[in-house]
């Protein structure tokens, strides 16, 4: 009999837990600089239009998998695609359901911990009398491990392993007692947060504490919208991308936490709830705080070449630095709320990310909660440390990349079309509306059959074969030249090979060689940790076999 | 924008309230805290 006896405790527990789970860093770091750099304001439609036709059926689909797996009690996404496509091979597929948190986690939980050592030095003050390349150089000491600034050796190495001590320990304390605990304290506080920054992004003022624009500039910059691109196909993969990457869908999160549903009770309403307060924390909290604030104090060119780097530098390189404008105190509240506010949108995902693997053990193997949270822990740790130790030498990329891009895709282009066409749309849809508490639109079974797949096999093959520049029109009329941002050309190291190939220093080329080194050893440290799942999976097959389950 | 973000905001709130005003369902459910509720306990 399986070990695993977790219940929520309400159903508002719940659904702040699914919305944690789907609230997280790119919430607040990823969503204003896509929405930068693909049109401003003529992104959100796109961005709407994926949420309507994408998000929520993936939404409603993962819900309902995960419900009716849990009826058979399974709780992770290898079993609950088993109970629905017969082919022995589903299970298989379900194991990147487990896979995506181990390898998502482990570098997440990196950042997580960012988060936490930077609350500890907004509350001493450190960044107070840094200038912006001051801040940077922080940073850039931080993750280099060498050189400590707290006082304390391997400081980086340090809070990443409190933070995964504290995640695996709320993980043992269970659903209902430790997951469900810290979102419903954590989502509270980070939309007081949130609020609190989003009022400070909308009231800057030219000329006090050193800002240069109004608010109203860098609302404007992102808001404005660039009816251009509202055409372009490499706007909507973006946006497209984005809806996959706020909802947490393809992973399996989903699935395990809904397998704890019973099958008379509300998922409909709950997606659609969890859905909705993803929404807003990312439209109406993220894109309030970072580009606004940034453009307030360092005008549009300096934040249009920041963001080519992407969300991650602005917040940790760039922010500390604004809000010591504030003043010391309002400075240190500010930091403490921005990065405590990071830190639950991180920690209600990472959380989330350790109950597949719990689930799976405690259902196959009999384990006990507490045994295979910290087992969790450890398999974390040991992932994660390469990401630690050669953050520099794009470990944490790959990972992210592999796990926590691409795999994602994969994931739910296999899962939207064995629910809507192996599993069978009318089955489906009595799924989703059993016990629901919504009458959910007829035109979502239309939807669900067609456009989704439809779209997430776009989504799929656009990043497999994107042309060179986003350049589709050059593409369609027979110039396909692959861009390096392509899944066939990140396959080949393209653009480390052509860095290498055009490097002259010789400790530029000693950087790049060890840099493909690490690149490479990290997807053979990937593929190993899937083959070992497959392989466990395949052990739990032979296993209920020998037990007379199937 | 100022449409965008209540409109995202109404959408919240409305599922949010929903949810929070939907009608109790037998026990036993998928949620511990209600457990002693009389007006949830098991139909006859």
């Amino acid at each position: 009999m399986s070990a695993n006896k977790e219940s929520w405790g309400s159903r508002v527990g719940l659904i702040l837990a699914m919305a944690g789970n789907a609230v997280g860093l790119g919430n607040f770091l990823r969503f204003p600089v896509q929405a930068v750099q693909n049109g401003g304001g003529a992104f959100i439609l796109p961005y709407l239009v994926c949420f309507l036709v994408m998000g929520i059926p993936l939404l409603w689909i993962e819900w309902s998998m995960g419900r009716f797996g849990g009826r058979y009690g399974n709780h992770s996404t290898p079993y609950i695609v088993d109970t629905m496509g017969k082919h022995r091979l589903w299970k298989y597929i379900g194991v990147f359901g487990i896979w995506t948190n181990i390898a998502v986690a482990a570098y997440y939980c990196y950042i997580e911990s960012w988060t936490l050592s930077y609350v500890v030095h907004s509350i001493l003050g450190t960044f107070n009398g840094m200038d912006q390349e001051g801040v940077a150089a922080f940073f850039n000491t931080y993750v280099s491990i060498g050189e400590s600034t707290l006082g304390i050796p391997l400081e980086a190495v340090v809070f990443y392993v409190l933070c995964l001590l504290l995640n695996t320990w709320i993980l043992s304390q269970g659903l209902a007692g430790g997951v469900e605990r810290v979102a419903k304290v954590g989502m509270p506080l980070l939309i007081l947060f949130g609020m609190f920054l989003a009022y400070k992004g909308f009231t800057i003022t030219a000329g006090e504490a050193g800002a240069i624009n109004d608010s109203s500039v860098g609302l404007n910059f992102l808001w404005t919208p660039d009816y251009t691109q509202l055409w372009s196909p490499t706007v909507w993969l973006a946006a497209a991308g984005q809806i996959f990457f706020t909802l947490s869908v393809g992973m399996g999160t989903i699935h395990c936490y809904a397998s704890y549903v019973r099958s008379k009770d509300d998922i409909a309403l709950n997606a659609m709830s969890a859905g909705w307060m993803n929404e807003f924390v990312e439209v109406v909290l993220g894109a309030s705080i970072l580009i606004p604030i940034s453009i307030g104090y360092l005008g549009i060119d300096r934040v249009t070449e920041l963001v080519q780097s992407g969300g991650l530098g602005l917040a940790f390189k760039t922010l500390p630095f604004l809000f010591t404008q504030w003043g010391e105190v309002l400075g240190a509240i500010a930091g403490v709320m921005w990065f405590g506010l990071l830190f639950f949108a991180g920690i209600t995902s990472s959380l989330a990310m350790g109950t597949p693997w719990m689930g799976f053990l405690q259902d196959e193997f009999n384990w006990k909660r507490k045994s295979a949270a910290w087992s969790f822990g450890l398999i974390v740790l040991i992932l994660g440390m390469p990401t630690v130790l050669f953050f520099h030498y794009g470990v944490f990329d790959e990972y992210d990349y592999w796990a926590g891009t691409v795999s994602l895709v994969i994931f739910a282009l296999f899962e939207s079309i064995l629910f809507a066409w192996i599993f069978g749309i009318d089955k489906g849809w009595r799924e989703i509306m059993s016990g629901s508490d919504i009458k959910v639109p007829n035109i979502y079974k239309f939807i669900i059959k067609f456009v989704t797949p439809l779209l997430l096999l776009w989504v799929f093959i656009g990043s497999l074969v994107t042309p060179k520049g986003g350049d589709w029109g050059a593409a369609l009329s027979g110039n396909w030249e692959l861009d390096d941002s392509s899944i066939i050309k990140k396959l080949m190291n393209s653009s480390l090979h052509r860095q290498l190939a055009e490097a002259t220093d010789p400790a530029v080329i000693a950087h790049l060689e060890d840099t493909l080194f690490f690149v490479n050893a990290s997807r053979i440290l990937l593929v190993a940790v899937f083959l070992g799942i497959a392989a466990l999976v395949y052990i739990a097959y032979k296993k209920r076999v020998r037990e007379g389950k199937i | 924008m100022l449409l965008t973000m209540f409109l995202v905001t109404a959408l919240t709130a409305y599922f949010f309230y929903r949810v929070l005003n939907a009608p109790p369902k037998p026990e036993p459910d998928s949620y511990l805290d209600n457990d002693d509720e009389p007006g949830r306990q098991p139909m006859a």
